[in-house]
């Protein structure tokens, strides 16, 4: 075009090289990959539909989870009430199921309440200056405090609807897709379309990049900062509905130290904790890193389950390494 | 009055009054102290003897925040420290021997010291941001004490070990002992030395601390590797109680308690100023919270409803934005209600 | 710096080229802003027409930014007519200036590098489909705008996978998705080399020569004469001159730019007298030879004695903070060597210096030198205390000694040692930096701005304790932007201009300021 343009245009001609933004989640899909290959050349049946499917089945709810909290992480906050949210969702449905409401006003008044924890951690963090860290660590004691005043004790949940909503599945061959599963994967797409589609979700990014920057491109940086809190508040509610489904009951103590995992998932699916970089479908390879952490420990039998905890430690090390010596390279 | 009003301490010692309070309206004999066998007993100094644990983390928690770092491994660091001192003692061939107990206390605290140094060069020398550097222990380090105990539950018997928890000196608590002694040392050291000083400087000017000399790398090691050795001597106090080493549950949650302890007292998360007053009374404020919540009759598992409201409150009333909307509102209200 | 071709420009009175607008789209009349207790802006009067780059010149503290953000709807107008496209106007603000045709461009680039360079160009006028963003179709858009720059890079490579003269080009792209009639360039060009300039200024032609105004800032002299059609030139607040660029010799400009200033009133200049005689055995105290960074300062040679006050004398961004702070480890040297009392050594860090005894006081003061929450007592004692290590306090008597000493000898106001710093004025924050690195005694002492933004009588006081230091034998430098306070004080004057060391002169009765401007001016060269 002109000389200007000429060298730049040159340096990219003749190589492949993945834009450096996919190197963490390339690196984690290379992780999950390897996983996949050591379980399945190692254990029988390890790649059989009915495991891989489980894989799904048992970590719905967390891969809700994990959706909100990239929106969260992406704008440079945190989000440490999801756990405690969750378990106030799942306590929510099971006590006004048992009350005898009908499944479609429980539904959202267990969605939205975790909405509304979010929506009063946004304000406390945009409005008043307090601390993602503290004010959310606040929703975390509020909703586990509610979780404890409504139910104390595990609450069966007996409703008919509930627990026809919670065995419905379809089979597809070997494979198996729960009613679970599908609103998790429904969420994924929504939150990609979001984040990729629209204003609002390019904003998100903005704001992790730099917030300084995204405010003087004239883009709705308070807006978009309370927004990210209720999306994650709305998950972490449509999560603990995932879980009563999952759990058929709601009990007050679900969910302990499962802001952690949805963390973890986050930082392993290749997301920089100081925001701006990172993909929704990288965290959901995340959860499914850590369920397959979980399958191979029960898989090799001999291997006590605490190992799940020291190689989830050891694996967020080496990305967090890693994406040190990245951000170390871009500056 | 003016500068008590405008004291930082001034709502969370409001807040400690009103729960101390509370107390005494439900039941009024509940502040009194009695002697039995030489030892004091009563409500203050349960109080005193329940908050040595978190008193200690949250020490060490000051410290890093003040450098505008955060520590939240201390909770697993907790949990080793038990699992290292009950292992070591049930593995030992004379289990009630002093020697041993003192043998296990040197091995967990030199453990947790060489812990808290590995998240002291994760934030220093590799220059992770400290909340996702010390994530890393948080979350590994259940399932390491886990690997030390082997997943049981390890309970021993030890006497001299015991004395940690529930032994009595000069009538009273040697767990209150050992965590306020440890509280004295350190305000003593922080303010006579120039540790306090260098801290607060790091944490409020990094750019001009580092033109003026200030070696905030070692400062920075420093204040981890303490953070972690009084984590340790929390999870000594922790297994001491029980005379048992619980992996999953011992410290669960300590490092949120400490960090709102921290927060309540006055020192903000963004570091510099620190104020170990203020963590005290912070710490006292949580610890009674629970002998509140107990004696109104409420179930314990609600505590932390009262925690997320005391934290909201404190922290909105601290708030500059708030108190500038308030004093705004102050302004033109009156006008309101005369129109 | 630049090779640019010094095209011919009609010398005429606006507008510099014949176009078909010979009215301006900006015109600001009588400007005047107020800061609480300043006059930022005092009646200025600019004009910038159509298909013209107009150069906005003057030292920190002119006004530029202001008269900009007086512009842009950020700082509101006290006084004075805006009329844009000729209508009376005032923005609410940068983003409703940037509706209406006005759009700016900051020094730092003020976009997001992990966004793609499409996004960066087009968030805020998005194209939808189907309810969501239209990506390909916005990338197109992105694209054509790119080749308007004679840029073909690609939309969806993210931003900061690119050079910062790139950069720069996109957000110049992005400013001018809206068809921008005004472009406001902020000193864009501070962090790029001579070629990525280059590539700016071919970019800034073709949108001239489509009928743009340019207002363009930069703190280099080569390049405003290189790419210029009009100077306006602002002192203090006020408007000194609006002239053609070509009209203009580089040596009126800059002492239209500093000619005036209020130096401080040191009551003589320092007795040339009472000058340590240089030993002409005794070696420098420190040499540089070659000493460089990339982007920062070009290699120099300068050699300090003891007992000298070697005075810095150039215009902002000229490098010489860039030059203090490679002499005192702030920031580290990637070319040449230092010896310090005759030995090689190596300044990596601030720390290394001091431990050679050379003390730095920053120009900026608040960022780097000032720990506000800390007390006067501690502010003072910290250099010392840290050099020590935490755990060998200074006693107590000593800090109280040491802090009265200092409190009083540079006469600090309040003289309350456990007053915080913060809430001292900035005379007063200066002294107390000064007495900072006074407590540990330095041999060289290197002094960036130590007079900006105070008032008179402190200025007085702190240039007489410098002489005072000096002929005490401590070894001084000296940065000002008042060349009259460098004229007056120094034993010997380095000149810099465009980040390299131009001229190095004695200083003495015979000097004066416009041999300094001349100096600047002139780079050095045809003395």
């Amino acid at each position: 075009m002109s000389a200007v343009a000429a060298p730049h245009q040159i340096a990219g001609v003749g190589r492949w090289s993945p834009d450096r933004r996919y190197l963490p989640v390339i690196g984690t899909f290379i992780v999950f990959a390897l996983m996949v290959t050591i379980g399945g050349l190692r254990y029988e049946n390890f790649l059989s539909p009915a495991v891989m499917s489980n894989l799904f089945i048992n970590n719905a709810h967390l891969i809700v989870l994990a959706v909100g909290m990239t929106f969260v992480i992406l704008t440079g906050g945190i989000d440490l009430s999801v756990g405690a949210v969750l378990a106030l969702s799942s306590v929510i449905t099971a006590t006004l199921l048992q009350a005898g409401w009908s499944l479609a006003l429980v539904v959202p008044v267990a969605v939205l309440a975790g909405s509304a924890i979010g929506y009063g951690m946004g304000v406390m963090i945009q409005y008043f200056d307090i601390q993602p860290f503290v004010a959310t660590l606040a929703g975390m004691f509020l909703a586990r405090g509610l979780c404890f005043l409504f139910a104390p004790e595990s609450v069966p949940i007996r409703d008919e609807s509930f627990i026809a909503l919670a065995g419905w599945g379809v089979n597809l061959g070997r494979w198996r897709v729960t009613a679970a599963v599908l609103i998790a994967l429904l969420a994924v797409a929504a939150a990609w379309w979001v984040l990729h589609r629209t204003r609002f979700g390019r904003t998100v990014y903005a704001v992790g990049g730099g917030e300084q920057s995204a405010t003087l491109m004239g883009l709705r940086v308070a807006r978009t900062k309370v927004l990210v809190y209720v999306i994650s508040g709305t998950c972490a509610g449509l999560a603990g509905l995932l879980f009563a489904m999952f759990s058929r009951s709601g009990y007050a103590l679900t969910g302990v130290a499962m802001e952690l995992d949805a963390i973890a998932a986050v930082v392993i699916g290749g997301t920089l904790l100081t925001g701006g970089t990172g993909f929704v479908l990288g965290s959901v390879i995340g959860v499914m890193v850590l369920g397959l952490i979980q399958t191979i420990i029960t898989f090799e039998g001999t291997l006590s389950s605490w190992w799940t905890k020291i190689v989830i430690g050891a694996l967020l090390l080496i990305f967090v390494v890693l994406q040190r010596i990245l951000t170390l390279r871009r500056t | 009055m003016n500068r008590i009003l405008k004291s930082r301490l001034l709502w969370p010692l409001v807040a400690l009054a009103a729960l101390l309070l509370a107390c005494t309206v439900r039941r009024p004999d509940i502040l009194g102290i009695t002697v039995l066998d030489g030892h004091l007993f009563g409500a203050p100094i349960d109080i005193l003897r329940n908050s040595a644990p978190l008193l200690l983390v949250a020490l060490g928690m000051t410290l890093v925040i003040a450098t505008r770092g955060i520590d939240l491994s201390v909770g697993a660091t907790v949990a080793i420290a038990g699992a290292v001192a009950m292992t070591f003692i049930a593995s030992s061939p004379d289990p009630g021997s002093v020697g041993t107990a003192v043998g296990a206390v040197v091995v967990a605290l030199g453990l947790c010291l060489v812990l808290g140094l590995w998240n002291g060069f994760l934030v220093s020398s590799l220059g992770i941001q400290p909340i996702i550097a010390t994530l890393i222990l948080m979350t590994a380090g259940r399932g390491v004490a886990m690997l030390i105990t082997g997943g049981q539950i390890t309970t021993v018997n030890s006497a001299p070990f015991a004395q940690l928890a529930s032994g009595f000196w000069l009538g009273l608590p040697v767990a209150a002992l050992i965590a306020y002694g440890v509280y004295g040392v350190v305000a003593l050291l922080v303010r006579r030395t120039a540790l306090g000083m260098l801290l607060e400087s790091v944490g409020i000017n990094p750019k001009a601390s580092r033109l003026a000399g200030v070696k905030a790398r070692t400062l920075t090691w420093t204040v981890y590797a303490l953070s972690g050795l009084f984590a340790g001597l929390a999870g000594l106090i922790f297994a001491s109680n029980t005379m048992a080493a619980d992996a999953n549950n011992a410290g669960l949650f300590i490092e949120l308690d400490a960090i709102l302890a921290v927060v309540i007292g006055g020192t903000a998360l963004s570091g510099g100023k620190f104020n170990l007053g203020g963590t005290l009374v912070g710490v006292l404020v949580i610890t009674t919270l629970t002998l509140t919540v107990t004696v109104l009759g409420v179930s314990p598992l609600v505590t932390p409803l009262f925690k997320a409201i005391v934290v909201v409150a404190v922290t909105l009333l601290q708030s500059p934005r708030l108190r500038a909307t308030l004093a705004g509102l102050g302004r033109t209200r009156p006008q309101e209600v005369r129109a | 710096m630049t090779a640019a071709t010094p095209e011919t420009r009609t010398a005429a009175a606006p507008p510099a080229r014949p176009g078909p607008h010979p009215e301006p789209v900006v015109s600001m009349t009588g400007i005047t802003v107020e800061f609480p207790g300043v006059k930022a802006l005092d009646g200025v009067d600019f004009r910038l027409f159509p298909g013209e780059v107009h150069a906005l010149m003057g030292e920190n503290g002119a006004g530029k930014s202001t008269l900009i953000k007086a512009l842009t709807g950020v700082n509101p107008v006290a006084a004075g007519s805006i009329v844009v496209a000729g209508a009376e106007t005032r923005f609410t603000g940068p983003a409703d200036a940037r509706e209406r045709g006005i759009s700016t461009v900051y020094q730092e680039v003020n976009l997001c590098g992990n966004l793609t360079v499409a996004e960066n160009i087009m968030l805020g006028s998005e194209q939808r489909r189907l309810g969501g963003l239209d990506w390909r179709s916005m990338r197109r858009e992105a694209a054509r705008h790119l080749e308007r720059m004679g840029l073909s890079i690609d939309p969806s490579s993210s931003l900061d996978s690119h050079s910062l003269a790139i950069q720069q080009l996109v957000a110049i792209s992005r400013a001018m998705v809206v068809e921008a009639q005004v472009l406001i360039l902020d000193e864009p060009t501070s962090s790029l080399d001579a070629g990525e300039v280059e590539q700016l200024f071919a970019v800034m032609r073709r949108l001239r020569d489509e009928g743009v105004a340019i207002l363009f800032v930069s703190h280099f002299l080569d390049q405003i004469y290189a790419i210029s059609d009009r100077i306006t030139v602002l002192r203090n607040g006020r408007l000194v001159e609006e002239r053609a660029t070509a009209d203009l010799p580089q040596r009126e400009l800059v002492s239209l730019m500093i000619a005036g200033k209020s130096g401080a009133d040191v009551s003589e200049a320092r007795p040339r007298g009472e000058r340590a005689a240089r030993d002409p055995e005794a070696g420098p105290l420190l040499r540089a030879i070659g000493l460089g960074r990339k982007g920062s300062v070009e290699p120099f040679d300068l050699e300090l004695y003891p007992g000298e006050v070697v005075g810095m004398a150039g215009l902002l961004g000229s490098g010489r903070t860039e030059l203090a702070r490679l002499l005192s480890g702030a920031d580290r040297a990637d070319a040449g060597a230092i010896e310090f009392a005759g030995e090689t050594t190596r300044l990596r860090t601030p720390r290394a210096a001091l431990a050679h005894k050379i003390a730095y006081t920053s120009e900026d003061r608040k960022g780097e030198g000032v720990v506000g929450d800390l007390t006067v007592r501690e502010n003072i004692v910290l250099g010392l205390q840290a050099a020590r290590g935490w755990m060998r306090p200074l006693p107590r008597a000593n800090v109280d000694r040491i802090v009265a000493e200092y409190i009083k000898a540079l006469g600090i106001r309040p003289a309350n040692p456990e007053a915080l710093l913060r809430n001292l004025s900035g005379g007063n924050q200066q002294k107390v930096l000064l007495a900072r690195w006074l407590a540990t005694a330095p041999r060289l002492l290197l002094l960036d701005e130590p007079t900006r933004g105070i008032d008179i009588g402190a200025k007085t006081e702190i240039m007489n304790l410098v002489s005072e230091l000096a002929s005490q034998g401590m070894s001084v430098v000296f940065i000002s932007a008042e060349l009259e306070e460098v004229v007056r004080l120094s034993d010997r004057i380095a000149v810099m201009r465009d980040r390299r060391k131009v001229a190095e002169i004695d200083g003495g009765e015979d000097v004066g300021v416009p041999q300094l401007i001349d100096l600047i001016a002139s780079g050095g060269q045809n003395q």
